[in-house]
């Protein structure tokens, strides 16, 4: 792996954390006024809604982004906030920042994405290459058109149905939130197993769907792979099934698939925002979708870019891992 | 009409896919003369009715008939689908042409802005653009909002077919006869790549379809229009699942369902006519 094939990658990293902040600026301003402002000044008429803060914040905001200033230096004074990871106070739920109201919700969000999303690729590339190998199980064929129709339905429906089948007709799952309204969150088993019964049903849902995509890309990728001349050598020299299949097939099968991976993120993500939703669970989803409604525009922003750039040094890490499972990469210009 | 039916026959995603979507079209005309749509309003029928001879989708809180307010909203979310959809193939043939068979610097710009941008998630993106629109959105001004990073998929992926496309003999036999530029992408290499580009546009249709309803649910859509995403956003407002309410979100979650479903095979189908190699696959 050479340094200049990290450094071009860490330089598409910066150039998206770059867009991100600039998008965050210029585009609530581009309707020609400061909607930010607006909401501020609004709260601060209705008074009593918020204690009092919002004037200090009000202030503290014409102070650095007031209409005394040139836009560019609001511009930089932003990129600066940005660097330092300040997105300022949470309007709805002042004094607390929305750094804070974020790392509240991200471990949540993350476990859930993490895992399922692992899941859903390990077992779908696997069901895929089986799909695709002729040694397989006849009955797998059978799996073939639910994984399909599976794999076009929105993430968020699919819970919709689940939750009414398995939380609400039959009461076998918790049917919200990411915890019971009685427990209290600490370290122990219990704690342990409700979250985990919570988190069941939105994973459910992320996986069958996802499960199926993989499936399909997999299988795809194994078709070619197998007619491969390398494949047909390694048969005729009689290594055994099990060797072609995983170090011949899949191993080269499974790289084109990394790549979807990484493109693949920023939809699964926007994907689980909805999930979460759905189903109340407190990740950085539920975060969102309350600051729209109280419109607090500063924690709207403090997700986008987190949420961007957090994606985009995931794709980051995955690009400089690429060239070590596939070394034929680091032969040619990434 | 033989050679269709066999056609069909062997193409069987194609048939389920056109099948799926005509129902839900009969649906939206049988409805129209069923229904009178202006019952897709707040306060035009008693609230919470489960479904019943008058009010065959049940009625939800705010008292819609939502057998009107499927009949109106299904045409207005495939609307914002196939606006957005078609901005984005239309703006991604465009800069694909240009980049793939220009090549340079215009080629390096354009498929870096796609790589990068598609790899941050387009919802947050379409949210920041929503909730800096002043005022209540129309559904025109969301197939917009959405149109607004459509184009990247396409782009990238017509992109590709184009650098195939013209290093075939034809293309060469063309240039070599003294065809210009834009005579060769339009005579030689459009009608090559419209079974490509049909495929490309329901994707594109269908990635529009769920963006709207991803951005509606989230409360950020026409708050004013019965669109299928709106009302599911009410019925998640009004925690309709838990209040055993289950007829308000049953007809939309079917009727979503089918829309996705018939795209995605045909698509499929579409795939398979575009690109002859996956039948031996299939």
């Amino acid at each position: 792996m050479r340094p200049a094939y990290i450094a071009r990658r860490f330089g598409v990293f910066l150039l998206i954390v770059w867009l991100a902040a600039t998008l965050n600026f210029f585009l609530p301003r581009l309707s020609g006024q400061d909607p930010v402002r607006a909401k501020l000044l609004e709260q601060a008429a209705l008074g009593g809604y918020v204690q009092g803060g919002i004037e200090e914040m009000t202030r503290e905001y014409e102070r650095r982004f007031g209409l005394d200033q040139p836009l560019w230096r609001q511009y930089l004074t932003y990129l600066r906030d940005v660097s330092r990871l300040d997105f300022n106070y949470s309007i709805a739920n002042y004094p607390r920042t929305v750094n804070e109201l974020i790392a509240d919700a991200v471990p949540w969000t993350v476990s859930l994405l993490g895992t399922t999303t692992l899941l859903s690729f390990g077992i779908g590339s696997l069901l895929g290459a089986l799909l695709a190998w002729p040694r397989a199980p006849r009955w797998m064929r059978w799996l073939m058109p639910p994984l399909w129709a599976l794999h076009a339905i929105p993430f968020f429906l699919l819970g919709l149905i689940l939750t009414y089948l398995l939380a609400f007709q039959l009461p076998l799952l918790p049917i919200f939130g990411g915890y019971s309204a009685g427990a209290v969150p600490a370290l122990n088993w219990r704690f342990a197993w409700d979250v985990f019964q919570h988190a069941l049903l939105p994973a459910l849902s992320i996986i069958l769907v996802s499960t199926g995509g993989w499936a399909l890309g997999m299988r795809g990728m194994m078709v070619t792979t197998m007619g491969e001349d390398y494949v047909l050598f390694a048969e005729a020299k009689g290594l055994k099934a099990s060797t072609v299949f995983l170090r011949y097939c899949v191993r080269n099968a499974v790289l084109p698939q990394v790549t979807a991976l990484a493109l693949a993120l920023g939809q699964i993500l926007s994907g689980a925002v909805l999930v979460e939703v759905i189903f109340g669970y407190p990740g950085i989803g539920t975060l969102l979708y309350q600051a729209i409604r109280e419109n607090d525009h500063f924690v709207i922003q403090g997700i986008v870019f987190t949420v961007i750039v957090a994606l985009g040094f995931t794709t980051f890490v995955l690009d400089v891992i690429y060239p070590w499972l596939d070394p034929r990469i680091s032969d040619r210009r990434g | 009409m033989r050679a269709a039916y066999h056609y069909i026959r062997r193409n069987p995603s194609l048939a389920l896919g056109i099948a799926l979507l005509s129902a839900l079209a009969l649906f939206v005309v049988i409805g129209n003369l069923m229904v009178d749509t202006e019952n897709a309003r707040p306060l035009s029928a008693p609230a919470l009715r489960p479904p019943s001879a008058d009010y065959p989708f049940g009625t939800d809180r705010q008292g819609r008939d939502l057998f009107a307010v499927m009949v109106a909203g299904t045409p207005l979310t495939l609307r914002i689908g196939f606006t957005a959809g078609f901005i984005g193939v239309g703006l991604g043939t465009v800069l694909a042409f240009i980049a793939a068979y220009y090549r340079g610097w215009a080629d390096t710009v354009i498929r870096g802005v796609a790589d990068i941008g598609l790899t941050v998630p387009g919802l947050l993106v379409l949210i920041i653009i929503a909730v800096s629109i002043k005022g209540t959105l129309t559904v025109n001004q969301m197939a917009i909002i959405i149109a607004s990073l459509a184009w990247l998929y396409p782009t990238r992926t017509i992109r590709a077919q184009v650098l195939s496309l013209r290093e075939r003999g034809y293309v060469e036999v063309a240039r070599l006869s003294g065809m210009s530029g834009p005579g060769i992408i339009f005579f030689e290499l459009m009608p090559n790549l419209l079974p490509y580009l049909a495929a490309t546009l329901v994707n594109a249709v269908s990635a529009a379809i769920l963006a709207s309803i991803g951005l509606e649910v989230l409360g950020l859509g026409p708050i004013d229009s019965p669109t299928l995403g709106m009302t599911l956003y009410w019925v998640n407002f009004n925690a309709a699942m838990i209040n055993g309410w289950w007829w308000w979100w049953t007809a939309p979650t079917v009727i979503i369902l089918t829309v996705f479903l018939g795209l995605f095979f045909l698509t499929v189908g579409l795939d398979e006519i575009a690109n002859p190699r996956l039948r031996r696959s299939a």
